[in-house]
């Protein structure tokens, strides 16, 4: 098993066990729930993303666009349901969010699977419209006064609980849709015809066309399953945050294509593991939330990262260089 | 087969992009005859463009391979405030403190490009994700340096990069031409251009032609980094400081303004003609929209639907010949 040992999720593994140690070292009080809480807490948006980043990465496409998606969600669902109903309680709030979500990603499918535009592109060129359309003809202030639905979301927990300081930790109840994104995600990939196709055509368009794999119709799924994980992680963002600001989230994009690439995703398509992702998302997190705690200035954390996807690529991209330099 | 001349204009790309930048002029003209036809409005286009239109250039040079260089802009920032570093130790206001600070960018720029080019000629890394971390390292360090601030307070002849005019035409329009017309001649009159554009559309042939793959690439990222620096000094002459966040809405500007200027980012194909009128185009947007009273955020709107409605006319063009 040499082969375990130079897989992206044993080294993203392998990282993060040494971040833990070197920072339980300097800091007693890092190995604490609260601060498990807070790394949980924080990747919960950004677990969504990368599970959506990560079904993309597999079919073979990229998107950008998933973050301005989700700002655009979470701005017109607050707004709408404000203004018109808001009687809804909150899980219909989060439909009616994935429900704006699936519109959005259906223009993504439409421009990629039936227009057979390049992928970075069209999600490049849809990233603006979003948030163009959005800053525009919606709005542009912060709604700080979320619907009653959001706002219950909001405070929601699984666990409550205090420290020996007497500060509290809590966990959002949030944390269970990543968790079920994540799961039903796997579940599509791995236990269903359709995620077989997903790889196929993230192997091989041609290969998958000739096998009689509807490749539109599979493309086309992938953007408007992104679309709803994206409406979805926009809702529980913003309902957090408790206030809908439609400035936000739009940035965040290459981090988590970052994140997912670190866990072992391929740019190329048709490779890419949960696990990994998962692993790509705690470490970014951790780098991101706790890097003072082991000396480092926050200002270096964009350093930080830098370097962590250049070694998480660059690693495995070698060896693949070497391989093929050894075969030829 | 006999084609009209309107037929031939519509069938290549640079084409269609002459005939929407066309009418984009006509159509801003004919919104605010009086303000957009004056010289003023002239002149003001003429200083805002180069900056993000040089760093255009260097997505092209690197889209060309088939690659992409995400960390221009990150370069532009760092190189900028190395220099700015050098600038405000100045006591005199000479002239010559500011070229030894342009050199230094320039040096910046290539060290910057050759660490890009080293990670995805000699290393492997896929450009996206090598630029990508490269960038985020760049602004990172700029970051460090200054803790986010500005660096201000430059001699006098700083501002002529960026401000100044040449017999009326001013310079940083002129350091984009040049620019532009060397890369022209370059991509199509030098070998080094043959076997660029020859990789972009089929590395693998270019492999079996005997193509030095691996000094090809790194130079094609050491020249973007390059580009990157020079567009660098402009944004710190005409904003009159240096900063780690400056120009970041230009990283996505240049990626867009090479597709619709017609270069297919997966390398092979791209014209620098099309990247000018790219560029003309969004600025005639970009000025028009702006007299007639349009927010900044609606521009973003129209950019996005430009470039997808180009890329949609592209596409049909090619399949439709194809059939």
């Amino acid at each position: 098993m040499s082969n375990l040992w130079i897989r992206n999720e044993t080294l993203v593994a392998l990282v993060i066990f040494a971040f833990c140690t070197l920072a339980a070292i300097s800091d007693p009080g890092f190995l604490s729930i609260a601060t498990l809480t807070d790394l949980l807490r924080s990747g919960i948006v950004l677990g969504i993303f990368a599970v959506a980043a990560l079904i993309v990465l597999i079919s073979g496409g990229i998107d950008v666009s998933f973050t301005a998606i989700a700002a655009f969600t979470m701005y017109v669902t607050a707004m709408v349901l404000n203004a018109a109903m808001p009687w809804m309680p909150w899980w219909a709030a989060i439909l009616m969010g994935m429900a704006v979500g699936v519109c959005l990603g259906a223009i993504n499918g439409f421009l990629i699977a039936v227009m057979g535009l390049p992928t970075l592109i069209v999600t490049l060129g849809t990233l603006s419209v979003f948030r163009g359309f959005m800053l525009t003809f919606i709005g542009q202030k912060q709604i700080t006064t979320l619907p009653p639905g959001m706002r219950e979301f909001g405070r929601m927990m699984i666990l409550r609980g205090e420290n020996a300081d007497g500060s509290f930790y809590s966990l959002h109840a949030a944390f269970l849709a990543t968790v079920l994104a994540i799961v039903v995600t796997w579940f599509i990939l791995h236990r269903t015809m359709l995620g077989r196709q997903i790889f196929a055509i993230g192997g091989s368009v041609e290969s998958a066309r000739r096998i009689g794999i509807n490749v539109a119709g599979v493309q086309f799924f992938v953007y408007v399953y992104v679309g709803a994980l994206a409406g979805l992680a926009g809702i529980i963002h913003s309902s957090m945050a408790r206030v809908a600001n439609p400035f936000d989230l739009v940035g965040l994009e290459l981090s988590v294509i970052a994140a997912v690439v670190l866990g072992g995703a391929r740019l190329a398509g048709g490779y890419g593991t949960l696990t990994g992702t998962v692993l790509g998302v705690a470490l970014i997190v951790m780098v991101r939330n706790s890097l003072i705690v082991l000396g480092i200035p926050s200002t270096w954390q964009s350093v930080a990262i830098g370097v962590l996807i250049l070694i998480g690529t660059g690693l495995p991209a070698w060896q693949a260089k070497r391989a093929a330099a050894r075969a030829a | 087969m006999t084609q009209s001349p309107m037929t031939r204009v519509f069938a290549s790309t640079e084409g269609r992009l002459a005939v929407i930048a066309v009418a984009v002029f006509v159509l801003m003209a004919a919104m605010a005859p009086d303000r957009f036809l004056s010289l003023q409005n002239f002149t003001s286009m003429a200083f805002q463009f180069p900056e993000f239109a040089i760093l255009a250039l260097a997505m092209t040079v690197t889209m060309l391979t088939g690659g992409i260089d995400l960390s221009v802009v990150g370069i532009a920032n760092l190189s900028a405030i190395l220099a700015a570093t050098i600038l405000t130790q100045a006591t005199g206001g000479g002239a010559g403190i500011v070229l030894i600070a342009y050199v230094v960018a320039i040096f910046v720029g290539m060290a910057a490009g050759l660490f890009n080019g080293v990670l995805v000629a000699t290393l492997g890394l896929p450009p996206i994700l090598a630029t990508l971390g490269s960038g985020l390292i760049f602004t990172g360090v700029a970051i460090a340096l200054t803790g986010g601030s500005a660096v201000m307070g430059f001699p006098g002849a700083t501002a002529w990069i960026g401000n100044a005019t040449l017999i009326g035409v001013p310079v940083p329009l002129i350091l984009f031409a040049a620019l532009a017309l060397a890369i022209s001649l370059m991509l199509t009159r030098t070998g080094f251009g043959v076997k660029l554009r020859m990789y972009g559309a089929n590395p693998l042939a270019a492999r079996f032609a005997a193509i030095n793959i691996d000094a090809m690439l790194v130079k094609v990222y050491v020249l973007s980094g390059v580009l990157a620096a020079i567009a660098g000094m402009v944004v710190m002459s005409r904003a009159n400081s240096a900063k780690a966040d400056y120009g970041s809405s230009y990283l996505l500007l240049a990626v867009l303004i090479a597709v619709l200027g017609g270069v297919n980012p997966y390398g092979g194909y791209g014209k620098i003609i099309g990247v000018v009128l790219a560029v003309l185009t969004m600025q005639f947007l970009s000025s028009g929209l702006n007299m007639i009273g349009v927010s900044n955020f609606a521009r973003e709107l129209i950019w996005g639907s430009l470039l997808i409605f180009v890329m949609i006319v592209n596409t049909w063009q090619t399949t439709a010949r194809r059939t």
